[in-house]
C-alpha cells in the first residue's frame, strides 16, 4: 500500500462533496481524492497513497536537486573522473 | 515520465555512488525506515554497490509486516460473522492469522472485499446500508489521511453501518524504541519520504539532537536514495546530526497541514503494539470517542482476543535490523512469497520478500 509513483491530475470534479481528480500513471488512469491538495491543477502532478493525493509535486524543488546532481558531477570531474552524463537542471543546460 | 526519468538516471546514479565512496572513510550503519525504500534498495542494487562502503539496515517501515497478529485474529472474527462485508487493502488478504488468512476466509464464504481506497468501503456501506461494513484500518501516516477522511465522511452522512478496525502506527516512536534499544547499532536515519510528505519533518528534530543521529528525508527513486545516503554520510564524516530534507518535490518542513488536521480530528495518539517489536508507548493512533460508533473493535467487541507468534520466524529482529532475512533457517525453504510464514515475507515491502526477489 506504500509503493506510490508519481501520477499526473488530467481532471479535477467533485463527488459527494469531496474534491477528486482522474489520474494518469504513464497510460492507466485512476480516480483518487484530492482533498489533502485544494490547490491542486489539472496538469500538475500529485503522489498518491490509498487513493488520497498525499502531496503535489513542486517543480522549483525537483531543480534544486537537479542542480545538486550537477554540483557532483562538476566536483568529480573536477577530481579527474569522466563524467558522462549532460546537466539536469535548467539553470546549467543553458 | 516527468518526475520519474531523471530519478532512475544511471549516469546520475553512478555520479552520486562515486561521489559517496569519495566522502566515506569507515563503514557506516544506516538504517532505511520505510520498506518501500527496502524493496528499490534491493531492486535497484544500491546495498550490493556500496556494500564496502556502508551497511544498510532495514527498518520496521513496512505497515502489513508490523500489524499485530491478533489484529488479522481480530479482523478474521469480524468477517466471519453474518451481515458484515469486510473490506481491506489488498496487500491485508494474504497475511496469514493464527489459523488462516483473509483469502482463505473469503473461500469460506465470508464476503471480504479487496478496495484500493477507504472511500470505496464508505461506498459499499452507502449502497448495502443493511449490512455492516468494515474496513481494516491499517498503516502508516501515508494511509492515516484516506482512513481518517471515511470515517468524517460516514460521519458526516450518518452511515453508522461503517466501520473501521483500526492498527494505525506511527514512525517516529519507532525510530526512537530502536534507537534507545541496548543493541541497536543504527547511526543514521533514511526519514520515509512518504510519511514526512504527510507530517512534515519537525517531529524529527528533537530525534536527531537527542540521540545525535543524522536523520535525511529520502525519495524512493534510486537516485534520491543514493542522494540521500550522500547526504546522510556526509553528515555523519563531519560529526554533524541534523534533519535534512532530499525529497523538496513532495515534503515540506510543515507537512500536509490539511491532512494533519483530519487526521487529528478523527484520530488520537495511543500506545500500539507492533510485530515482531512489542508494545511501544504512544506509538498509534485509535479513533477518538466522538466517532465511537465507527470503531469496530468496539461494535465487535474484539479488543481482548490475543495470538502467539509463529517460533521460528525471526522477523521482530528484523524489523528492528539487528539480523537480515536470510539469517533466518525458513528464508526461502519453508518461507517463500508463496507460502509466507511471516509478515515480512507477505508484503512486497517486506525485507524478506525484498531479498527474496532481488538478493542472488
Ligand atoms: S523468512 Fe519467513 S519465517 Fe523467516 S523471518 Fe522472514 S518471514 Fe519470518
Amino acid at each position: 500500500m506504500c509503493l506510490a509513483i508519481p501520477g499526473k491530475i488530467v481532471k479535477i470534479y467533485e463527488e459527494n462533496g469531496l474534491l477528486m481528480g482522474h489520474i494518469d500513471y504513464s497510460g492507466t488512469l485512476n480516480s483518487v481524492c484530492l482533498a489533502y491538495v485544494p490547490e491542486a491543477e489539472e496538469g500538475q502532478y500529485v503522489i498518491v497513497h490509498a487513493g488520497f493525493a498525499i502531496s503535489l509535486l513542486d517543480e522549483e524543488e525537483a531543480q534544486k536537486s537537479f542542480e545538486a546532481w550537477d554540483d557532483v558531477s562538476e566536483q568529480l570531474k573536477a577530481e579527474g573522473y569522466t563524467i558522462e552524463n549532460e546537466p539536469l537542471s535548467e539553470k546549467n543546460k543553458t | 515520465m516527468k518526475y520519474l526519468d531523471e530519478y532512475r538516471n544511471p549516469k546520475i546514479i553512478r555520479n552520486i555512488i562515486t561521489q559517496i565512496k569519495e566522502t566515506v572513510t569507515r563503514p557506516w550503519v544506516i538504517m532505511e525506515i520505510c520498506g518501500g525504500q527496502t524493496h528499490s534498495i534491493m531492486r535497484s542494487g544500491i546495498n550490493e554497490l556500496l556494500k564496502n562502503q556502508i551497511e544498510l539496515v532495514h527498518g520496521p517501515g513496512c505497515p502489513v509486516c508490523v500489524t499485530p497478529l491478533e489484529l488479522i485474529d481480530q479482523a478474521l472474527e469480524i468477517a466471519s460473522r453474518p451481515n458484515v462485508i469486510f473490506t481491506s487493502f489488498g496487500d491485508m488478504l494474504r497475511v496469514p492469522g493464527s489459523t488462516m488468512d483473509l483469502q482463505e476466509a473469503r473461500s469460506q464464504g465470508a464476503d471480504v472485499r479487496f478496495v484500493y481506497s477507504p472511500l470505496e468501503a464508505v461506498k459499499i456501506a452507502r449502497e448495502n446500508p443493511d449490512k455492516e461494513v468494515v474496513f481494516f484500518a491499517v498503516g502508516f501516516e501515508t494511509t492515516a489521511p484516506g482512513n481518517a477522511m471515511a470515517i468524517h465522511q460516514a460521519f458526516n452522512e450518518n452511515l453508522t453501518n461503517f466501520s473501521e478496525l483500526v492498527s494505525h502506527v506511527l514512525v517516529p516512536p519507532a525510530m526512537e524504541a530502536l534507537l534507545s534499544s541496548p543493541s541497536n547499532r543504527v547511526q543514521a536515519y533514511l526519514a520515509a519520504g512518504h510519511v514526512c510528505a504527510v507530517m512534515g519533518w519537525e517531529e524529527y528534530e528533537p530525534i536527531a539532537a537527542k540521540y545525535k543521529v543524522p536523520i535525511v528525508v529520502t525519495g524512493f527513486e534510486p537516485a534520491d536514495l543514493v542522494q540521500g545516503i550522500l547526504t546522510t554520510v556526509r553528515q555523519l564524516e563531519r560529526g554533524k546530526y541534523k534533519v535534512e530534507n532530499e525529497y523538496g518535490r513532495a515534503v515540506s518542513r510543515a507537512g500536509n497541514i490539511p491532512a494533519k488536521k483530519i487526521i487529528h480530528e478523527i484520530f488520537e495518539i495511543t500506545d500500539r503494539k507492533w510485530r515482531g517489536i512489542g508494545t511501544i508507548p504512544q506509538s498509534g493512533f485509535k479513533i477518538r470517542e466522538k466517532y465511537a460508533a465507527h470503531d469496530a473493535s468496539l461494535k465487535f467487541s474484539v479488543s481482548h482476543m490475543e495470538a502467539r507468534e509463529p517460533e521460528i520466524c525471526i522477523s521482530g529482529e528484523i524489523l528492528q535490523g539487528l539480523k537480515k532475512p536470510d539469517a533466518c533457517p525458513a528464508f526461502g525453504r519453508e518461507c517463500t512469497p508463496e507460502h509466507p510464514l511471516g509478515a515480512t515475507m507477505v508484503s512486497s515491502e517486506g525485507a524478506c520478500s525484498a531479498y527474496f526477489r532481488y538478493h542472488k
